[in-house]
């Protein structure tokens, strides 16, 4: 397995393939900024919740790197975490509090994890697998990774994988990859 | 190949796979009205425990069940590991419990919790089948599970997808789901000589596929449901399929959806199963609880049998798998 291109993205800095992009804003605001600058056309973004931004700015720029984007090019999104969808299940509590009882249907459809996932397939057309897994240490993530592209058959397969968090307002973390297998 | 060694559901129609597969024959249901068990939240119609449970001894409880007959203490291996299938675990946190739960049963590995939405249960064994497979472990324990809350109810009902009556799937009268919660086990091993009878059902494929079309719809044209079914098709064919245990939900776009990808398919001829009318629809438990009713309905009378389990959920993702005996 080859790491082609990799991103990490804390809420001050992004490190795209060991490089650092400069950035002015930090938290929340950080994706905004990402998002004007490198993306611009997909306003279905100022829907997302952090996590699902967070997500989307890393294929959008991992992707970029490698010019490769539709069906063909990637088989598998595989993302984990440790604390599942807690930032927006946090915010979605929020719209049935007692005595103020507003179920949000928007807030609602993220409160799962793994519609992070379900977002970057749905940008890049990507057909393959998507799956997302809570896990206590991030190295769990590799024997994960390993065993659904080695079940995939012995074509090439690539994959964007890692890590995706997001556990409170303006706290996010992201080291996510583009692999290929040899 | 891994085997099925064992397996449990816990429910509101009882306690183990025998007792929840006779009810099911029956024609039982779980399902019933509650007025006022949240505050401010509507009635509505699920399948819910008479005493409420938590999920942690829910989940040992149901595990304990699924490994009772076996002749050796699967739980302490270093080459066993439990995966737990959840969509909002014990009040919104994951992975507490599942470390909770491996605790109590001494194992030493670092439990992996599945996150697939309503696909949970059927990723979960695709999982286990792959690390097993792999060679990374052994054993694998899946338990699935899903308790209901205010939090989830409300939000089902803010979509507009809760059916007010017990659910009708694949009807054309159907008015949408029905939630519920259960529990349930399946145990995997790579070595048949781990279960106690023979013979055993095989995990043979499994397959997942986003539709990459929308977050809460499901595609018009099946395109994940129906690439997971061609995946698992892979060295059968649908004429040896005895049993196609669908989604169901009952909503007027996900049956729809399913008719279309099993038609693509070529499974149009197949008997197929949906239990959320029994059920309700038990989240992360649903692909664990469906699948082991499957395997109990479907045996023939030469005890040989062939069943697919399909699952769709939020986030247009599509999982499928297809088991042996």
């Amino acid at each position: 397995m080859k790491t082609i291109h990799e991103i990490e993205i804390t809420t001050t800095e992004v490190i795209l393939d060991r490089k650092p992009i400069t950035v002015q804003e930090s938290g929340d605001k950080m994706l905004v900024e990402l998002y004007r600058r490198y993306v611009g056309d997909y306003p279905k973004f100022f829907k997302m919740d952090t996590l699902s931004r967070l997500g989307f700015i890393a294929a959008e720029l991992l992707l970029k790197q490698s010019a490769i984007s539709g069906e063909q090019s990637v088989d598998a999104i595989i993302l984990a975490n440790r604390s599942a969808s807690i930032k927006n299940d946090t915010d979605y509590l929020a719209t049935i509090s007692n005595g103020n009882y507003y179920p949000s249907p928007a807030l609602f459809v993220y409160t799962l994890p793994n519609i992070v996932a379900g977002e970057i397939a749905i940008r890049h057309h990507i057909q393959g697998e998507t799956a997302f897994y809570i896990l206590d240490t991030p190295e769990q993530l590799e024997q994960i990774i390993q065993s659904t592209l080695q079940a995939q058959g012995t074509t090439q397969r690539t994959a964007l994988a890692g890590w995706c968090e997001c556990s409170e307002a303006n706290k996010f973390y992201a080291k996510i990859q583009l692999l290929r297998t040899i | 190949m891994i085997y099925c060694i064992g397996h449990s559901i816990i429910s509101s129609l009882g306690v183990g796979s025998e007792a929840n597969v006779a009810a099911v024959r029956k024609g039982r249901s779980g399902l019933k009205i509650y007025h006022d068990r949240y505050a401010d939240v509507e009635p509505f119609c699920a399948s819910l425990f008479d005493t409420p449970q938590e999920f942690v001894p829910l989940c040992v409880r149901c595990i304990e069940d699924a490994i009772g007959h076996l002749s050796f203490d699967i739980c302490h291996l270093p080459e066993t590991i439990i995966i737990v299938s959840t969509t909002k675990g014990d009040r919104l946190d994951l992975i507490t419990p599942a470390k909770q739960i491996a605790a109590h049963f001494g194992n030493p590995n670092l439990p992996i919790v599945v996150s697939n939405a309503c696909t949970s249960g059927v990723c979960a064994q695709i999982t286990a089948k792959r690390l097993l497979e792999a060679g990374m472990y052994e054993h694998a324990i899946v338990v699935g599970c899903d308790l209901q809350t205010r939090f989830i109810i409300s939000g089902f009902q803010s979509f507009k997808a809760l059916s007010p009556e017990p659910c009708l799937p694949f009807s054309p009268d159907r008015k949408g789901l029905n939630l519920g919660e259960a529990a349930a086990t399946i145990v995997y091993s790579r070595q048949p000589s781990a279960g106690s009878s023979r013979p055993l059902w095989t995990l043979e494929a499994g397959s997942i596929h986003n539709d990459a079309n929308h977050l809460s719809a499901p595609s018009r044209t099946g395109e994940g449901a129906y690439r997971c079914l061609m995946d698992v098709l892979q060295g059968t064919t649908p004429e040896a399929i005895d049993l196609l245990g669908v989604h169901g939900t009952a909503t007027p776009y996900n049956d729809a959806m399913e008719t279309i990808a099993i038609e693509r398919a070529g499974l149009q001829n197949i008997p197929i199963s949906a239990l959320k009318p029994q059920f309700g629809h038990t989240m992360g438990a649903a692909g664990v609880v469906e699948t082991i009713i499957c395997m109990l309905m479907a045996k023939r009378k030469d005890r040989t049998a062939e069943v697919i389990k399909m699952l769709s959920g939020f986030g247009g993702v599509n999982a499928a798998i297809r088991l042996k005996i």
